[in-house]
């Protein structure tokens, strides 16, 4: 009895051992592909065309990337959104992805210095651009039970607040509208993109959350913030200079800033870049 | 040691293979860590305040988790391995779902339960004005939910294997239940204890999904260890892998220290 415990006592180190790594471990929630891959035999483009984008353009891109689709049935569209930075992050890693749309210049130009430190072919040359902006608004639960009627109420004492954490562009964007209200109140949670801040709000775990205004639904109500505090984002995209399909990526960065795409944008509560 | 080394010739060579591919599987990755890891700044990120409240608070909310796990965990493996009533079965899938549950669900259900409009919670926060989410509480519980089972496993593996004629004997010589089980059981399973409480501890240590989820991510309140190295891997990639080291390294500490312990216990 005393001996068998020995190969429990390894098994144990082993699975501490991969539990520890998993604690290091970081998803990509996958995006809504389009519908299945048909063959056009008019059309040259063909295959699977992975975008990385800001969690904030999730509802604008879904919409673009299905009309994609049907401008080029043989193109199969894959987003993966999530926080900017950590986007940026992995495709300074290498990962496979064709084309990056970020909520922020400053974010977009990590992504590109990162690439041409790594002496990726191509990088020396690339040119992001500019496709929408976007604002910063007040989210606050749709029964807002503490009677939160603007910027000036985080100060309160009873009111608690969460905003996207400072290396994300939506976090920057929170702190610079904070600075600006001249709120010192500290928020009780950075989250790690700004979805997460609209579930924090939506499901009434925080009294407030400072958004994009694009991100306002009927799940949640916005205070609109003073244009004199608010701040601008701007969004940037670019087709990638490892793009596993580089004229499917041009196709799509083309559309997104065609007529047509700027239209998708605007619809969604974009401005014009 | 001599007992050792006749079952290491023992093992034959179409069990080495896969063992040593599993052994590179395991270590190439920690040992590309060590060698992508920024060694020069190891001191200056080491002291940043972010760093060391996330350390602090790793450190402290781990322990307690273990140690809360150890005091109602031991008595529910008790019950599940020695208890004899109805659904015991479905109690025993049921406390150890956690294991197979992905840790950011864990944090949804916690929200669902103790979150300010969950089930529970809702009470806490009209009667008392209290909130657990966003405190090191809430790690605390999140680090609970998710390890947990680990020693409720071992713990109750171990007394279904401890020989229950121990127990019997000092029973017909006049020892309470209490007695039995304070010095004959515990004792006797003693060393399953103790991987227990380790791997409970580790995984309480490493833990992140149900604390971003429930605890949410604040410096020095709720950003552990684990949380800080997300973050970092946003804002400061060198540094993301240098805590991913601290982390690698403490645990490895602990295991080397525990595991001289028990071989000293168990080599009897």
């Amino acid at each position: 009895m005393i001996t068998s415990h020995r190969p429990a006592l390894g098994a144990a180190l082993t699975a501490v051992l991969a539990l520890t790594l998993a604690a290091c471990g970081q998803s990509t929630a996958p995006g809504s592909p389009g519908t299945s891959p048909g063959t056009a035999p008019d059309d040259a483009l063909s295959g699977e065309l992975v975008v990385l984008a800001a969690a904030s353009l999730q509802d604008a891109f879904d919409e673009l990337g299905a009309a994609f689709h049907e401008a080029h049935p043989g193109v199969t569209v894959t987003f993966s959104y999530g926080g900017s930075s950590g986007l940026a992050e992995q495709i300074v890693a290498g990962a496979p992805a064709d084309v990056f749309a970020a909520a922020s210049t400053s974010t977009m130009e990590t992504a590109v210095h990162g690439l041409q430190d790594a002496g990726v072919a191509g990088a020396d040359a690339l040119s992001p651009t500019l496709f929408a902006s976007n604002s910063m608004v007040l989210a606050v639960p749709l029964a807002n039970e503490a009677g939160v009627q603007g910027l000036a109420d985080l100060e309160r004492d009873d009111v608690t607040f969460a905003v996207c954490e400072e290396a994300v562009p939506c976090g920057a964007a929170a702190v610079r509208v904070l600075q600006a209200a001249g709120v010192t109140a500290a928020p009780v949670t950075l989250e790690k993109d700004v979805t997460a801040v609209l579930i924090k709000v939506r499901d009434d775990e925080v009294d407030a959350g400072i958004v994009y205004v694009t991100d306002l639904d009927e799940s949640v109500t916005g205070i609109e913030v003073p244009a004199d505090v608010n701040t601008t984002t701007s969004y940037p995209i670019l087709a990638l200079p490892e793009a596993p399909h580089p004229e499917t990526a041009a196709a799509f960065t083309d559309f997104v800033l065609s007529a047509e795409g700027l239209a998708v944008l605007a619809s969604h509560g974009f401005a014009a870049p | 040691m001599s007992r050792r080394r006749v079952g290491h010739r023992g093992v034959p060579a179409a069990a080495l293979v896969p063992a040593v591919l599993a052994i590179a599987f395991l270590v190439l990755p920690l040992l590309g860590l060590a060698l992508r890891s920024p060694w020069a700044r190891l001191g200056e990120i080491l002291t940043t305040t972010t760093v060391r409240q996330s350390l602090a608070l790793s450190l402290w909310t781990s322990l307690v988790a273990t140690a809360v796990s150890v005091l109602v965990g031991v008595p529910l493996a008790w019950l599940l391995a020695r208890g004899r009533f109805p659904g015991r079965r479905v109690l025993q899938a049921a406390v150890t779902l956690p294991l197979v549950l992905p840790p950011v669900v864990g944090g949804v259900a916690l929200l669902g339960v103790l979150g300010r409009r969950g089930l529970v919670g809702r009470y806490l926060y009209d009667w008392f004005g209290t909130t657990i989410t966003f405190t090191p509480t809430a790690v605390v519980l999140a680090q609970v939910f998710v390890a947990m089972p680990f020693l409720v496993v071992s713990v109750e593996g171990a007394l279904r294997g401890a020989d229950e004629r121990f127990d019997e004997a000092a029973a017909s010589l006049g020892a309470s239940r209490w007695t039995t089980m304070r010095r004959v059981t515990l004792p006797l399973i003693a060393p399953s204890l103790a991987a227990g409480a380790v791997l409970t501890w580790a995984r309480a240590l490493g833990e992140f999904g149900a604390t971003i989820t429930f605890a949410g991510n604040f410096p020095g309140r709720t950003q552990t260890l684990p949380l800080t190295v997300y973050a970092a891997l946003e804002s400061d990639p060198d540094a993301a892998i240098t805590l991913s080291l601290v982390l690698l390294v403490v645990c490895l500490a602990v295991l080397v220290v525990l595991r001289g312990h028990w071989l000293g216990q168990v080599a009897r």
